[in-house]
Formats: structure tokens, C-alpha cells, sequence
């Protein structure tokens, strides 16, 4: 019960950290002078097209740029009306992408759910990488398997990430004939979902997975290395040997269990520095996330598409806290009971 | 009879350097106590951890035979294939470590780290274990064993969770039961309750025990062989008695004459009280603990309640209690670290005749200038120095926050500060690492000093050192504070310490202080319950004179469990009353 009452206690509070962030990223965004309408308009004029400054006089009013700045963003949010009544985020209309001229909602589409699925199968090759590497290595410290993987550690945390996708892209086609580019065989694009298209998908997974996942995992271990070589060194695990454990179920019971609370602290840094982290890579590899839309966005002064892309980014970054939070206090008894009477 | 556990001969060294126990040969026999008595460095806890070689990675076992024969015959435990070494470790043989604090884990509850060890040595698991592991809880005193078993360990006071330990221990009903300083980490009265309850299981369950421990009062409590390590060899060994009574080692000697005791009675001495440089006048502190729902109401921990207290110039004035008494709140509060509540106040005498000054009512300007008068020196000396300053920087640093004197007047006054506290000046450039820890209390000195301070505030200085480094801190201190005419607030749990030292004593007890006097009245006519229970729990070196548990159970337990004229609750406190001139007891008329 206490752990359902800090979830949903949690969940307002990032709404509320939500509603900060979307106010900043508005104001971020409309820092630089003028909007990409009034900069098409500029241009235009320059070049004596009228006809197309009627549409894009048209376009301001439409989106309600010509008003003032709180007000333009309470409209995007959807708390006031804009000149169609309530159409804002919260309402689930993304608004309108001046570069792409289609609705934000049709070009992020399918992008969304790819970066999901892109970055949590990431974050997944992390943990599973990281967590038995980093306790082998702390459990057999100072030697030679300890030194091999610090060794293949360091490779991954100084390679960068878009040599090792160009790499791995021409081995892995080479010898293990594994496709190129993109996140689907291209014949499935805009297909409904069936087994043939998961299965192109996975495929496709590997190496983007393995490309991003390589420094967080490289990192994460040494870290899981260095905070199980604390732990080891504490009084309790004397303990325990004193019982009589073997040393595997001793490391996994103890030392381990502590060791793992900043692992799991992690999950909310390790989303959002990977979707930012692999806008290049995602470059590199022709991946249809949301990173290339990002940086596009943000170079057209595309407010809208950009503000979406952004505040997506800072959803998940809010989940990963989150989600990261309450499972800490479902295994630190000493978080759930902070102010419980001894 | 073969002895239980015999060690032959044993060496044990880290990496390539000299062995650190050198030769060392002692037996156990079943149901007999045998105490391992030295000093820190002097190999006793290396060697009780080499019989279950629970090592650092780096030690080896060099030579020897670690013989154990319980009734199913002799094994070597030196020389036994690890496996098998398992299955005696916990269930034959078991082991209490010396910080209850950190020895257990903190994220699983007690029922479950005790009851691994029946999972793993018997086989059993669910309701069985639990039944049996309730059972052990009852036994080793918790109120409630159910709540215990579901409890983690920080819900619990250090006492308790070395219960658990015990109780860990126990519940695989072991033939031999090695504890390595079970009791250092506890308050004297919780010492007493531990080092009781270890005697009772003992003769109730017929096993031995190796008692390491630094302490000569805690060896003739519980002990019946003794063997006295120095540097890594056997110095003495022999039968308790004969040990303690006669002992026949220079070291063991020096042992003696360096553990505190409280002395002889003596004339109380009246004490001129008009100069008086410090005075706290109804202190009192409440904290507030957050509470766990915005539905409960807040926590109020009072952590001083009233605090009377005058210390005069020239003069010691120590307070002693328990970990959470208040005494090192009433510390801080005195050096102005901590507002008290309104309505306290803590005056101030920077000279004799001068006008009082309010601690926490002063403007920029003249807190510094007491903050140059009043200087504190710490309990730990291993984490109150900076490990990235030399020794220098270190003493200099006051100066240089207070800008006085040139770089060269400094350099010359921490030079002479070094040679007040007995260390010498070429050290100045050193890093604390390479000092011992006397040595580094002796730093701390030092730089308290360098301001020229006329109140130091002392804050157990001793409780983290040998018991021969104790003896010559205190003695520096005795020293400084009559050369340089200091007057000190002495923080300390021990009585022994505090008896030497302090012209005057006040007990504390949940914040309140239940009994202040002289030392001479104090230790030998004691009213308080509580005072009684302190003076009783203090082990004494002396096999004729063992704690009385009676006492110490009497005062220790809560203060609505003492006799009618004491008991107070957080509603109803008496009030502390003169009983004879210079002592005074909280009890009801």
C-alpha cells in the first residue's frame, strides 16, 4: 500500500515537473529572434513572392503565432483556446510542422515508437552486459579477468559510437549478413504489423542496439565494479562468510543487493542520454528516430515539431526518474521506512 | 581431556612482508573462556580470524595447525579444502564481529540473516527455522521476537543488533563461539547486558568461547584463560587468576597500570565557584523528526531537557552518558554550534571579572572572537584531520581563517604548539597517514590550541584509542590544561576516563542530567539509579569484583522502570535536587 501511495504521490509530482519543463523548452525554443513563418515571410518579400506571404500570413493567424508569447504557449498546451477552440498537447493535437507542412503527429509517427523501442532495447544490452561483467570483475579483482574486461571497457567507452556503427555495419553485413541501415526492410514501411515485419525489426535491432549500448554498458560496469568492490570491504560480508555461504550465493545475496541501488538509480540518466547520445548514430545508421527529426527541427526553427520531439525526450527522461524511484524504494527497505518508529 | 580447538605454531603475514602473528600456540577446552588481550596492531584479531580463515585476500596462513576436534573427530581447520571449511564455519564455529552496526546487512531483515545460517547448516527453511530462530530471539532478551524477525537492522539500537549477532550466532548451537570485541562499540551498561547474556548462553549451552577484546575489565568478567598478545607473539598466557592477579610480563604489567579505573575515595575538595567562563543556563534542545505521513504528527526528540551546567575557570567539567543522552548536543550548543530553545541561554567569561557574554547572541565580530576563545577537539582523530593537508597547513589554518601573525610567526607558533603536545617540529610536513592515532589525537590537540583558546570542549578524545595511548592523551591533557591555565568541557561514556580527569561530573540520561557531584562523591556515594548502573557496568581488571548485573538492570532499562523517587516521563520530571552541598540528584521529594 505505502509503495502504491509513493507511486501515485511520484506521478504528481512529475506532471507537475512536466509542466516546468514544457514551459521551458517553449521559452528555449522561441529564445533565437523570429519564427520559421515570419523568416519564410522575410524571405519571400525579399524575392517579390506575394502569393506565398498570403499563406504564410494565413499559417500565423491559423497558429496563433501573431499573439504574445504566454499566450501562444498556453494555446500549444491546450489550457486556452486557440482560433479552433482547444487543441493543444493535453488535448493530443502536436500541432502543425511548417518545414514538413503535415501535422507534427503524422511525421514523428512511427518514429516514436521505434526510439522507444530502440533506446529500451539499448538500456536492456547495458544490464545485461554491465551487470555479470562488472560482478565478475569485482569478485575477481586483480586479475586477469578483471584487467580483460577494464581492457574491453575502456575500448567501448573511447571508441566513438558512429566508427563502431560504420564498423560493425560493414563486418556484420559481411560475414554475419546482417542488414544495413534503417529499422525495418524497407518493403514493410508503412505495413500493418505482422511476424515477417517484427522479425526484419529485430534483426535490424542488433547492431543500433549494440552501437549505443556499448559505452553506457562499458561505463555502468565499471561503476558496478567499483560499488561492489565497496561493498565487498564492508563488515557484513563478513559475516556472511562466517556463516558458511559459498561465496557465489554470499555475492549474490549481499554485496550485490547493495550494489544494486545505483544501477537502478541509473535507468532514468541512461534513457535520455541515449536518445540525445544517438542522434548521430541514428544519423550514421539511417535509423527513423527521432533524433535526425530533432536536429532538423531545431535548425528550421520548426517550434512546433521541435517542442514536441523535446518534451517526448523529457517524458521518458521523467518515466526513467520515476520508474527508477519506485522500484528503489521497493528494494531499499531503508528509503520505505524513513521516519518509521524503531 | 583434548582441548576443543588447539592452536600449533601459527604465522600468519600479508603479502610478502614479516608475518604479523608470529608463532602462536593456545587451546580451548569445551565449555572454557579464553580471552586474546593486546592492543591494536598486536595480531589478536588477525589470529581469531585465521581459525575460520576469515582473511583479507593478501594474508596467508604460514605455518601452523589449527586443530579443532569436536565429537566427531579432529580436523586441521589451517589446512581444510574450503568447502569443507564451510560447513564449520557458522555451525560448529561461529563468530560475533566487533561492529553490531555494519556486520549485518542492511537490506534484509534479522529473521532472515539469522535464519540462513539453519538453511544452510541444518536444512531447514520456512516455519521450522522461523519457529527456531523465535525461539533464539526470545532467549537473547528481544521484547517481541516476532517484530524482531520482520525488523531490518537499522530499526534497531546497537545493543539489539548485537543480540542479533548473538543470536545468529547461536541458533546453530555451535561448539565454540569466537567473538572479536563483541562489546567495544556498545555503551558500558549495554556492555554489561551483552557480556552477561554471552555467560549465560555459554553455561546453558556448554560452549566454548575466544574473547578478543583490549580490555582487562571485560577479560576478568568473563574470562578463565588468558593469553596476552604484543606485536603478533604471545607475551603471557596462563590461567586468569594467575594473570590478572600476579602478572608476571612487563607488558601485561604496563596493560594494568594503563587501564582507567575509578579510584580510591578521597576528601572531596570544595571548589571555589565564582569565576565561572562558562555557564549553561536552562538549555534545552527539541528536534523535530519529519514524520513519515502528512497525516501524523511531527516527532519531537528532545535531545536536552533544562541543562544547568557551570563550569569555572581552570577547571574540568565532564559530562558522561549513553550514545543519545544529549551530552554532545549540550557540547555543540555551549560552543555556539547549536541555537538552544528559546528561553536557554550559555554565558561566557572570556576573562576573570569580565562581563558575560551571550554565545548565542553575538554580531559578526565578536562570535570570531569567541570562536579564537573556545576551540573543540574531536573523537575520531582518523577522520577529524584532512588527509590532503600536511601537518603545517593543517595547525595553520585558524591562523590564517582568523589572519593572524605573518607566514613565519605562524609556521614558529605551530612549531611550538607541536612541542606542547610531545610531538617535534621536523614533522610539520607530514601528512596526518603518517601518525599513529595517538599521535594524530595528539595533532588535534595542536591545532585546537593554536588560537591560544582559553575553554577547550572535548569531545570523547580518548574513546577511540588504546588503552595505553588513552593514558598518555589524558595525561597531556591534565598537563596543558594546568601549564596553560585551560578549562575544559570534557564529553566522555567513560566513567574511568572522567574520574581521572574532572574536577566535576554531571550524568546524563535522555537529555536530562539525573545526577551531578565531584567525582569523589559521585563514584563513591552515587544516588541516582542510573549513576549506579554506570559505576556497576564499568568492568574492572579485578577477578574478585564482577559486574553486578543486578545493578546495571536495575538503572539501564527506561526511566519509568526505575525505583518510585526517580522515575520520570516525558509528562513528569522531578527535579534535580541539592542532596548534600555540591551534589545533586533528579528524584522526586
Amino acid at each position: 500500500m505505502l509503495i502504491l501511495r509513493y507511486a501515485i504521490y511520484r506521478f504528481g509530482t512529475m506532471l507537475l515537473t512536466l509542466l516546468v519543463v514544457s514551459a521551458l523548452i517553449f521559452v528555449i525554443i522561441n529564445l533565437p529572434p523570429g519564427d520559421f513563418l515570419s523568416n519564410q515571410i522575410a524571405e519571400l518579400k525579399s524575392t517579390g513572392q506575394s502569393a506565398g506571404v498570403a499563406k504564410a500570413e494565413f499559417l500565423r493567424k491559423e497558429y496563433a503565432l501573431d499573439r504574445p508569447l504566454w499566450q501562444q504557449y498556453l494555446i500549444w498546451v491546450g489550457f486556452i483556446p486557440g482560433p479552433h477552440g482547444f487543441s493543444g498537447l493535453i488535448q493530443g493535437d502536436f500541432g502543425w510542422s511548417f518545414s514538413a507542412e503535415r501535422p507534427v503527429a503524422e511525421i514523428v509517427g512511427d518514429a516514436l515508437w521505434l526510439t522507444v523501442l530502440v533506446n529500451l532495447a539499448a538500456v536492456g544490452f547495458v544490464y545485461l552486459v554491465a551487470l555479470p561483467l562488472g560482478v565478475l570483475a569485482a569478485a575477481r579483482s586483480r586479475t586477469w579477468v578483471d584487467y580483460s574486461s577494464a581492457f574491453v571497457g575502456y575500448l567501448g567507452l573511447a571508441t566513438p559510437n558512429f566508427l563502431l556503427a560504420l564498423i560493425l555495419f560493414y563486418y556484420g553485413h559481411r560475414y554475419m549478413n546482417l542488414p544495413i541501415g534503417g529499422l525495418m526492410d524497407p518493403s514493410f514501411e508503412g505495413q500493418p504489423m505482422s511476424w515477417e515485419k517484427v522479425r526484419s525489426i529485430l534483426l535490424h535491432l542488433i547492431v543500433p542496439t549494440f552501437v549505443i549500448g556499448t559505452s553506457g554498458a562499458a561505463a555502468m560496469m565499471q561503476r558496478l565494479r567499483a560499488n561492489m568492490l565497496d561493498e565487498l570491504g564492508k563488515p557484513y560480508v563478513e559475516t556472511a562468510i562466517a556463516k558458511g555461504m559459498s561465496p557465489q550465493r554470499m555475492l549474490v545475496k549481499y554485496p550485490l543487493r547493495v550494489a544494486f541501488n545505483p544501477f537502478v538509480a541509473d535507468i532514468g540518466n541512461l534513457l535520455p542520454s541515449m536518445v540525445s547520445g544517438s542522434v548521430l548514430v541514428s544519423v550514421v545508421l539511417g535509423l527513423q528516430t527521432i533524433g535526425p527529426i530533432l536536429l532538423t527541427a531545431l535548425k528550421t526553427q520548426d517550434q512546433f515539431l521541435a517542442g514536441f520531439v523535446l518534451m517526448f525526450v523529457a517524458l521518458l527522461t521523467l518515466l526513467g526518474t520515476m520508474i527508477s524511484d519506485v522500484l528503489l524504494v521497493l528494494l531499499d527497505p531503508r528509503i520505505r521506512y524513513e521516519g518509521r518508529e524503531a | 581431556m583434548t582441548p576443543l580447538l588447539a592452536v600449533e605454531d601459527l604465522s600468519v603475514g600479508f603479502g610478502r612482508g614479516e608475518p604479523v602473528v608470529r608463532g602462536v600456540s593456545f587451546a580451548v577446552n569445551p565449555g572454557e573462556t579464553l580471552a586474546l588481550v593486546g592492543e591494536s596492531g598486536s595480531g589478536k584479531t588477525v589470529t581469531c580470524r585465521a581459525i575460520l580463515r576469515i582473511l583479507p585476500r593478501s594474508a596467508q596462513i604460514r605455518s601452523g595447525r589449527i586443530l579443532f576436534s569436536p565429537q566427531s573427530g579432529t580436523v586441521d581447520l589451517a589446512a581444510m579444502p574450503r568447502r569443507a571449511l564451510r560447513a564449520v564455519r557458522g555451525n560448529t564455529v561461529a563468530m560475533i564481529f566487533q561492529e553490531p552496526m555494519r556486520s549485518l546487512s542492511p537490506l534484509h531483515t534479522l529473521g532472515n540473516q539469522v535464519s540462513e545460517v539453519l538453511c544452510l547448516h541444518r536444512n531447514k527453511s520456512g516455519a521450522e527455522a522461523k519457529r527456531q530462530v523465535l525461539d533464539t530471539f526470545a532467549r537473547v532478551g528481544f521484547p517481541d521476537p516476532e517484530r524482531a524477525f520482520a525488523s531490518y537492522p537499522f530499526e534497531m539500537s546497537g545493543g539489539m543488533r548485537q543480540r542479533a549477532m548473538i543470536a545468529m550466532a547461536m541458533v546453530g548451537k555451535p561448539d565454540l563461539l569466537i567473538a572479536d570485541e563483541p562489546t567495544t562499540a556498545l555503551d558500558v551498561t549495554t556492555q554489561a547486558q551483552v557480556l552477561g547474556l554471552i555467560r549465560e548462553l555459554q553455561e546453558e549451552t556448554g560452549m566454548a568461547l575466544i574473547l578478543v577484546t583490549h580490555d582487562l575489565g571485560v577479560v576478568a568478567n568473563m574470562a578463565e584463560q588468558v593469553v596476552v598478545m604484543h606485536k603478533g607473539r604471545i607475551m603471557e598466557a596462563g590461567r586468569a587468576e594467575a594473570v590478572l592477579g600476579a602478572p608476571a610480563h612487563p607488558y601485561t604489567r604496563q596493560l594494568f597500570d594503563a587501564a582507567p579505573s575509578i579510584p580510591e575515595a578521597t576528601e572531596a575538595s570544595a571548589q571555589p565557584r565564582e569565576d565561572l567562563i562558562l555557564e549553561l543556563k536552562g538549555v534545552s534542545k527539541t528536534y523535530t523528526m519529519r514524520a513519515k505521513s502528512a497525516w501524523k504528527p511531527e516527532v519531537l526528540i528532545h535531545a536536552c531537557r533544562g541543562v544547568d551546567l557551570a563550569l569555572p575557570r581552570g577547571r574540568t567539567l565532564a559530562i558522561v552518558g549513553e550514545s543519545g543522552s544529549g551530552k554532545t548536543t549540550a557540547a555543540r550548543i555551549a560552543l555556539g554550534a547549536e541555537k538552544p530553545d528559546a528561553g536557554g541561554e550559555v554565558l561566557f567569561r572570556p576573562e576573570k571579572g569580565s562581563a558575560p557574554i551571550a554565545v548565542h547572541d553575538l554580531n559578526r565580530e565578536a562570535r570570531a572572537a569567541f570562536q579564537r576563545q573556545a576551540q573543540m577537539v574531536f573523537q575520531d582523530p582518523y577522520s577529524s584531520l584532512s588527509p590532503r593537508m600536511r601537518i603545517l597547513e593543517a595547525l595553520c589554518e585558524p591562523l590564517e581563517i582568523h589572519d593572524i601573525g605573518s607566514k613565519g610567526e605562524r609556521r614558529d607558533r605551530a612549531a611550538a604548539m607541536l612541542a606542547q603536545v610531545g610531538l617535534s617540529s621536523e614533522m610539520l610536513m607530514r601528512y596526518p597517514h603518517a601518525f599513529s592515532g595517538g599521535q594524530r589525537q595528539r595533532l588535534s590537540i595542536a591545532r585546537a590550541l593554536m588560537l591560544n583558546p582559553s575553554l577547550l570542549v572535548c569531545d570523547e578524545p580518548t574513546s577511540a584509542l588504546d588503552v595505553s595511548v588513552q593514558e598518555q592523551i589524558l595525561t597531556l591533557l591534565e598537563d596543558i590544561r594546568d601549564r596553560l591555565g585551560l578549562s575544559y568541557l570534557f564529553i566522555s561514556h567513560d566513567l574511568a576516563v572522567v574520574a581521572r580527569i574532572a574536577d566535576e561530573v554531571a550524568v546524563m540520561r535522555q537529555g536530562l542530567v539525573v545526577e551531578q557531584a565531584p567525582p569523589e562523591v559521585l563514584f563513591h556515594n552515587p544516588r541516582h539509579p542510573y549513576t549506579r548502573a554506570l559505576i556497576a557496568a564499568q568492568p574492572v581488571p579485578d577477578m574478585a569484583c564482577p559486574i553486578n548485573l543486578k545493578l546495571v538492570a536495575l538503572g539501564a532499562g527506561s526511566p519509568d522502570s526505575w525505583p518510585e523517587a526517580f522515575r520520570f516521563s516525558n509528562a513528569v520530571v522531578p527535579s534535580l535536587m541539592q542532596v548534600d552541598p555540591g551534589h545533586k540528584v533528579r528524584c522526586h521529594v
